[in-house]
C-alpha cells in the first residue's frame, strides 16, 4: 500500500490480517478457554486427579485385588490390617479393602446418577418456568414448593418398606428430591436471559419457545448447570452416606461407604480404627473434591476470567 | 507554571500473559482556567490518561515512568493516603454513566456531604448546607428537596448534575470529565456542557474533557490533544486544530463525520482497520497501517511530537494541511480529502409499509395479585406514516419519545394497543398469522450488536439461525448463503468460526447487518445501529448500509437520536416527541426549513465540529427535560418546553398539516413558517405578554418520581 497524496481513493478493503481477524491462531472454543482457567486452580487439579485415582481404584481395583467382600470368614473376624488383608477384616470376617472398593463404586454410582437426574430435571423445569413466566411460572414454582414440603426421611421409610432398599430406589429418590435448588437458579438465569436482545432477535426470526430454550437459554446457563451438577453430586454422595449411616440407606451386602462407616461405629470402643478411618476419610475427600471442582468450574465459566 | 503537567507518562497494565502499554510517553499541560479536550477513538488511552492522573488504574495497572505534576507536586511520589486527599479535594472527576457512579442506597445530599466531611472535616449540618449550596450551583431546581432524593428518583440529566456537584463540592483545582455527556440526550448534553463551561469560568478551575465527539469539544475546549494508540499525536489550540489539522489521523477523524458526507452527498471517508494492539505496539508510526499517506519511512521510524511552532505540535513525517495558515485566510474545505465517490442512489418506488393511527400504551399496575390497572404510559400515540420501497425513513427524537417502540411494533416484538400496520394488503397489527408469514421480509438491526448475539454461538451459527428457523434450503445452500453474506458485508470468511466477542464493535455491527440480510428482507428496522461505535467505524457501517440498500433495493426505518447520522442516510425524516410524530418530510427540507419548534431546537443542539459555529450559537436549544409519558401535557405535548407556546396549545392538539407540496408535514399551531395554501393562523408570532408554560421544577420532580 503505497498510496500517495495524489490517488485520493478509498484504501482497499482491509484484509483479514489487518482487521485482526486472521486465523493464524485457531479460535479456541469456550471449553478450551474454560479449561485454561480451571487448570490454573491447583487445588482443583489435585481434586480432579484425586477423583480419577479414586474411581480407578474402586472400579479397576477388584480386577487386581481378589478380596472377598461378601464372603464371611469367621476364622478371621476383626483382624487389624496385615498380610492378606491390607485393611483388615470386619466383624463378619469380610475383607475391608474389598468392601471399600465396592462401597466406593456404589457411592460414586448413586451420587453421579442421582446428581445428573437432579440436574436434568432442575435445569429443564427451571428454564421452562423462567422462560414462560406469568401464571405458568407461578403454578410451577408453587408445585415445587409443595414437593419440597414432603420430608425425605418419611418418604424413604415408606418407599423402603414397599420396594426394599435397592440402589435404584436410592438413585431415584435422591435424584427426584434434589433438583429444587438448581431449578431456582436456572429459573433466575432464564428470566434474565429471555429479555436479552439475542432472544428478541431469535423470536423476531420466528423462533419459538422450545428453540429459544434449547439454543439460547440452556447454553447460556451452562455455567450454573455444570457447577451445580457437581455440587449436587457431592450432595447426593453425602446424602446416601448419611442415610446408610442411620440405617435408612442401602443394606448389606449392597453397602456404600456410609454403611461401612455405620458398621465401624458399632465397634468404636474396641479400637477397630480400620473400620472407620478409610471410609470416613474417603467420604470427606470425595465430597470435598467435588466441591472444589465445582468452585473452579464456576471460575472457568466466568468469561471475565478467561484469557483475552 | 501550568496547573497540571504530564511529562512522558508511561502506564502499563499487566494481564495474565502480556502487558498492555496503555500510555506510552504522554506529555500534556493544563493551565488554570483552561479546558483541555482529549479526543480519539476508543482504546486510544483517553480514559487511561485520566485514570493515571487520579491513580485509579484497573487491576494490574501502574504508572511506570514519567511525572505527573499538579501545582509542581509529583503525584506519582505521593503515598496512597496523600493521594486520597488529592482525589476529590484537588481533582474532581465525573464519569460517563451517572447512574452507576452514584450509590443507589444513599440520598444525593448525603453522597455530596460525605466528600465534604472527609476532606474538610466539616460537621453534619455544615456539610449538608454545602451540599445544597453546590446543588444550586449546578442548576439543580429546588436543591433543598433534591438533596433528599435518591439517585433513581432523578432523570439522567439531573443525575449528571448531581455528579458534577459532588465533584465540585470541595472546589477542586482540576475537574476531569470522562465522556460526561455520552449517555445523555443531545438536548441535555448541551445543557451539561454549558454548565461545565460556566462553572469553569466562575470557579477558575481547569477542566480536562475526555470525549470521542469532535462536536462536543469544539465549543468548549481551549486546547485539544488528539490521542492515538497510547500517545498524543497532535496537540494545539482548538481553532488551529479545526482549521488546520496537521496529523492525518486528525484529518481522518474529521472526514469520517457524517455531516461531511451529507453536505457533499458523497460516500463517507472511513479509517480502515483498527487501532493497533497495545500489548505489542508496531514499530514506526503507530498510525501508519491505517494512514492513507503512509510511506516506507513511516513504517520504519517513529515520528516525534514536534512542529513549526511550540503551539501546534504533531507527530508525523508527512503532515497534511499547510505550514502557515491563520484562522482568517482559510476557506478550508476538508471535504476535498473525503472520497469523491458518489453515494449509490436507490430509486424510490411504491409504498411498502403504512402505519396508521398507531397507539401503544403500557399499563401501570398496582398490587401483586389482582394487578389493577392504575394508569398507562403512552409510548406511541396516534402515529401515521408510510415507508416507500427503496427509501430510508429516519426517525429522530430524545430517548423516551417512542421511536424504539415504533420499531418494535413494526417488527412484531410488541403488540399495538390500537392502529394499523399495513404491509402487502394485510394489517400486521391484528393478523398474527400474517406477521409470521411476512417475518422474513421485515428484519431488525439492533443497537448493541454484542447483546444481540448469543455469546455461546459461533458467528456461523448466528447467521444460520434465521435460515434454520425459516427452513430455507438445505445445509449446503445455507452455508453458501452465509459465505455470500460475509463477502457482502466485507468480512473474511475465515472469521466465521469466531465468537461474537472476538470481533470489534464495527465488525460486529457488520455481522448484525449480515444477519438482518440473511432472509433477504424488504425492510430493515435499524435501531440506533451506529450509536455505540466510534466515528471512524460508524462511517464504515453507514457506507455499507447505503451500498447494500442500492444493491438489494432495501427500505430502512432508521431510528437514531443523532441527527447528523440520520441526515446522512435518510431520504425523509420523521421527528418524534413524547409519542407523537410532530414533523415529517424530505430530509433536506426538514433540515433547511424546520417547521416545528422542537425540530428547530433539536437542530440547534447538535454539536458542530467547528469552534466558530459552536461558539457563535446564541440559541439555548431546548430547555428543560422530557415530561412524563404517564400523564402527558394536554394539547400539544411539546408546549411545556416550547418558546412559542400559548394558551391555545394547551387546549387543542395541533393536527399534522402539509407545509408545501413536497410532502413536508408538521403539527404546530404557531409554526416557524406558514403553511402554503392553508389559511394563516390568527397569531403567527408568539405573544410576549403570555409567558410560555414552562415546566416548573416541581413538575419534573413528580415526573421523575412517577418514572421510577
Amino acid at each position: 500500500m503505497t498510496a500517495t497524496l495524489e490517488d485520493d481513493v478509498l484504501p482497499p478493503e482491509p484484509t483479514a490480517v489487518e482487521l485482526g481477524l486472521d486465523s493464524a491462531e485457531k479460535p479456541r472454543s469456550m471449553f478450551r478457554r474454560g479449561w485454561e482457567v480451571f487448570a490454573e486452580n491447583r487445588l482443583a487439579l489435585v481434586s480432579l486427579i484425586f477423583l480419577v485415582v479414586f474411581c480407578l481404584f474402586c472400579y479397576l481395583g477388584p480386577v487386581f485385588y481378589h478380596g472377598d467382600a461378601f464372603v464371611s470368614n469367621l476364622d478371621a473376624v476383626d483382624l487389624p490390617p496385615g498380610a492378606g488383608h491390607p485393611l483388615g477384616t470386619d466383624p463378619n470376617g469380610e475383607d475391608v479393602l474389598a468392601q471399600f472398593m465396592h462401597g466406593g463404586q456404589i457411592s460414586v454410582n448413586v451420587g453421579v446418577l442421582s446428581g445428573l437426574i437432579s440436574a436434568v430435571i432442575g435445569t429443564l423445569y427451571g428454564a421452562v418456568a423462567g422462560y414462560l413466566g406469568g401464571w405458568v411460572d407461578a403454578l410451577m414454582m408453587r408445585a415445587m414448593d409443595a414437593m419440597l414440603s414432603i420430608p425425605l426421611i418419611f418418604l424413604l421409610i415408606y418407599l423402603g418398606m414397599v420396594y426394599g432398599h435397592s440402589t435404584t430406589l436410592m438413585v431415584l429418590v435422591i435424584g427426584f428430591t434434589g433438583w429444587f435448588s438448581i431449578t431456582r437458579l436456572i429459573r433466575g438465569e432464564a428470566m434474565s436471559i429471555k429479555v436479552r436482545d439475542y432472544v428478541a432477535a431469535a423470536r423476531m426470526m420466528g423462533g419459538r419457545g422450545p428453540r429459544v430454550i434449547w439454543k439460547h437459554i440452556l447454553p447460556n446457563s451452562i455455567g450454573t448447570t455444570v457447577v451445580n451438577t457437581t455440587f449436587s453430586i457431592a450432595g447426593a454422595i453425602f446424602y446416601l452416606s448419611t442415610l446408610s449411616f442411620i440405617g435408612l440407606g442401602l443394606q448389606a451386602p449392597n453397602v456404600d461407604l456410609g454403611a461401612i462407616l455405620n458398621t465401624g461405629t458399632e465397634y468404636v470402643d474396641q479400637g477397630y480404627w480400620w473400620l472407620i478411618y478409610p471410609a470416613a476419610v474417603a467420604i470427606i475427600l470425595v465430597i470435598l473434591a467435588f466441591n472444589v471442582i465445582g468452585d473452579a468450574l464456576r471460575d472457568a465459566f466466568e468469561t471475565r476470567l478467561q484469557k483475552r | 507554571m501550568p496547573l497540571l503537567e504530564l511529562k512522558d507518562v508511561r502506564t502499563e497494565i499487566r494481564l495474565k500473559r502480556s502487558t498492555v502499554h496503555a500510555l506510552d510517553g504522554v506529555s500534556l499541560t493544563v493551565e488554570a482556567g483552561q479546558t483541555l479536550g482529549v479526543v480519539g477513538e476508543s482504546g486510544c488511552g483517553k480514559t487511561m490518561t485520566a485514570m493515571s492522573i487520579m491513580q485509579l488504574l484497573p487491576n494490574g495497572g501502574s504508572v511506570t515512568g514519567g511525572e505527573i505534576l499538579l501545582d509542581g507536586r509529583n503525584l506519582l511520589e505521593l503515598s496512597e493516603a496523600e493521594m486520597a486527599k488529592v482525589r476529590g479535594n484537588d481533582i474532581g472527576m465525573i464519569f460517563q454513566d451517572p447512574m452507576t457512579s452514584l450509590n443507589p442506597t444513599m440520598t444525593i445530599g448525603r453522597q455530596i456531604s460525605e466528600s465534604v466531611r472527609i476532606h474538610r472535616h466539616a460537621g453534619k449540618t455544615e456539610a449538608h448546607e454545602r451540599a445544597v449550596e453546590v446543588l444550586s450551583l449546578v442548576g439543580m431546581p429546588s436543591p433543598e428537596r433534591r438533596a433528599l432524593d435518591y439517585p433513581h428518583q432523578l432523570s439522567g440529566g439531573m443525575r449528571q448534575r448531581a455528579m458534577i456537584a459532588m465533584a465540585l463540592a470541595n472546589e477542586p483545582k482540576l475537574l476531569i470529565a470522562d465522556e460526561p455527556t455520552t449517555a445523555l440526550d443531545v438536548t441535555v448534553q448541551k445543557q451539561i456542557l454549558e454548565l461545565i463551561d460556566g462553572l469553569k469560568e466562575r470557579l477558575g478551575m481547569a477542566v480536562i474533557l475526555v470525549t470521542h465527539d469532535l462536536g462536543v469539544i469544539a465549543g468548549s475546549a481551549d486546547k485539544i490533544a488528539v490521542m492515538y494508540a497510547g500517545r498524543v499525536v497532535e496537540n494545539t489550540n482548538t481553532e488551529a486544530l479545526y482549521v488546520n489539522p496537521r496529523h492525518p489521523y486528525t484529518e481522518a477523524l474529521f472526514d469520517s463525520l457524517p455531516e461531511r458526507g451529507a453536505e457533499a452527498d458523497t460516500k463517507l471517508y472511513s479509517i480502515p482497520g483498527l487501532p493497533p494492539d497495545l500489548t505489542n505496539p508496531p514499530t514506526g508510526c503507530r498510525f501508519a497501517a491505517r494512514c492513507r499517506y503512509a510511506r516506507d519511512t513511516c513504517r520504519e521510524q517513529d515520528p516525534q511530537l514536534d512542529g513549526e511552532t511550540s503551539e501546534h505540535r504533531y507527530a508525523c513525517f508527512f503532515p497534511v494541511g499547510a505550514v502557515e495558515k491563520s484562522a482568517k485566510e482559510i476557506p478550508v474545505t476538508l471535504s476535498e480529502a473525503t472520497s469523491s465517490e458518489e453515494l449509490p442512489q436507490t430509486s424510490i418506488g411504491a409504498p411498502l409499509l403504512t402505519v396508521q393511527n398507531l397507539v401503544k400504551e403500557y399499563p401501570i399496575t398496582a398490587g401483586s395479585i389482582l394487578r389493577r390497572k392504575v394508569g398507562a404510559v403512552s409510548a406511541v400515540s396516534d402515529v401515521s406514516f408510510t415507508i416507500y420501497e427503496g427509501e430510508t425513513l429516519g426517525l429522530v427524537g430524545e430517548s423516551g419519545c417512542g421511536k424504539t417502540t415504533i420499531g418494535k411494533l413494526i417488527v412484531g416484538l410488541e403488540d399495538a394497543t390500537s392502529g394499523q400496520i399495513d404491509y402487502a394488503d394485510t394489517d400486521l397489527a391484528k393478523d398474527k398469522g400474517a406477521r409470521d408469514r411476512y417475518r422474513k421480509q421485515i428484519q431488525l438491526m439492533f443497537q448493541d450488536s454484542y447483546a444481540a448475539m448469543n455469546p455461546r454461538m459461533r458467528v456461523r451459527s448466528v447467521l444460520r439461525e434465521p435460515l434454520d428457523i425459516q427452513h430455507v434450503g438445505d445445509k449446503a445452500s445455507r452455508d453458501k448463503r452465509i459465505n455470500e453474506l460475509f463477502d457482502q458485508v466485507g468480512l473474511p470468511r475465515t472469521a466465521l468460526e469466531r465468537y461474537p466477542h472476538e470481533f470489534s464493535g464495527g465488525q460486529r455491527q457488520r455481522v448484525g447487518l449480515a444477519r438482518a440480510l440473511t432472509l433477504a428482507p424488504k425492510l430493515i428496522v435499524a435501531d440506533e445501529p451506529v450509536s455505540a461505535l466510534d466515528v471512524s467505524i460508524q462511517s464504515q457501517v453507514l457506507n455499507l448500509m447505503k451500498e447494500l440498500q442500492a444493491e438489494f433495493n432495501l427500505s430502512y426505518l432508521f431510528i437514531s437520536h443523532d441527527l447528523s447520522v440520520v441526515r446522512y442516510l435518510s431520504d425523509r425524516i420523521g421527528v418524534m416527541y413524547l409519542g407523537k410524530l410532530v414533523e415529517i418530510g424530505p430530509a433536506e427540507s426538514v433540515y433547511a426549513n424546520p417547521v416545528h419548534h422542537y425540530t428547530k431546537g433539536l437542530l440547534d443542539t447538535i454539536p458542530v465540529a467547528d469552534p466558530a459555529v459552536e461558539r457563535a450559537k446564541e440559541d439555548k436549544g431546548i430547555e428543560g427535560e422530557l415530561p412524563s409519558a404517564i400523564d402527558p401535557p394536554s394539547g400539544c405535548r411539546f408546549r411545556t418546553r416550547c418558546p412559542a407556546a400559548q394558551s391555545l396549545c394547551a387546549e387543542q392538539e395541533p393536527p399534522l398539516v402539509p407545509f408545501g407540496t413536497n410532502g413536508h408535514l408538521a403539527a404546530c399551531h404557531f409554526p416557524l413558517r406558514t403553511a402554503e395554501g392553508a389559511p394563516a393562523p390568527a397569531v403567527t408570532l408568539p405573544n410576549p405578554t403570555i409567558p410560555p408554560a414552562t415546566v416548573p421544577a416541581e413538575d419534573t420532580k413528580a415526573d421523575a418520581d412517577a418514572g421510577a
